[in-house]
């Protein structure tokens, strides 16, 4: 059982699949702690002994910005572009699509599900 | 969105004049600027800077958040007033 930074990590996966359960670690991270700390990547994550997790868990503490600190400082960031009213923080307060990508179809990951207008033309064959 | 570092910010020259000299004299007047392009540089903090969206000119004061960003984010472009018929947005 290796629990790093809050989440439990799945005992049966590799070690830097098992490290991307983390919010804030993907691939890439994953692959840099490992070669720091020295750890095959294709060590289980139940095979890891004691020293090892300590390591890992030492070099996430230190060096990047995991979990909670993380999700705040994104929803910091969502903030200030609110506050100083900019053009994505418009976007954002409208629940719209921030980077410049269509909204005249598609964009449902914003919007969230599609609302039907009453009395739209469909369009004609 | 990424622009080598080498370059530098690009600041409009005539906009970044205008605000230095506001700046000696601690002058604090409405400057009015199409140069929607223009970074916003750390001098421009406390300034009202009105720029142009293509109708008119919308004041935008400065400060320190802002710096980074460009003045056209401040002036937006688009009115959207809501589609036919839906009076949620009307009221808004």
């Amino acid at each position: 059982m290796a629990r790093i930074a809050g989440v439990d990590l799945p005992k049966t996966k590799r070690g830097v699949i098992g490290l991307t359960y983390i919010y804030g670690v993907g691939k890439a991270t994953a692959e840099k702690i490992l070669d720091q700390a020295g750890i095959s990547h294709d060590k289980k994550v139940s095979e890891w002994n004691d020293t090892e997790i300590i390591e890992i868990r030492r070099i996430i503490n230190d060096e990047i910005k995991v979990e909670g600190a993380l999700r705040s400082e994104v929803q910091l960031n969502i903030k200030r572009m609110l506050d100083i009213a900019c053009y994505r923080g418009l976007r954002h307060r409208k629940g719209l699509p921030v980077r410049g990508q269509r909204t005249k179809t598609n964009a449902r990951t914003r919007k969230g599900k599609p609302k039907t207008v009453a009395n739209k033309k469909k369009a004609t064959k | 969105m990424a622009r080598s570092l080498k370059k530098g910010p690009f600041v409009d020259p005539k906009l970044e004049e205008k605000v230095d000299k506001m700046n000696q004299k601690t002058d604090r007047r409405v400057i009015k600027t199409w140069a929607r392009r223009s970074m916003i540089s750390p001098d421009f903090v406390g300034h009202t800077i009105a720029v142009h969206n293509g109708k008119a000119f919308i004041p935008v004061y400065v400060t320190e958040n802002m710096v980074g960003h460009r003045l056209g984010e401040f002036s937006p472009t688009r009115t959207f007033k809501g589609h036919a018929g839906n009076r949620k947005d009307k009221k808004k």
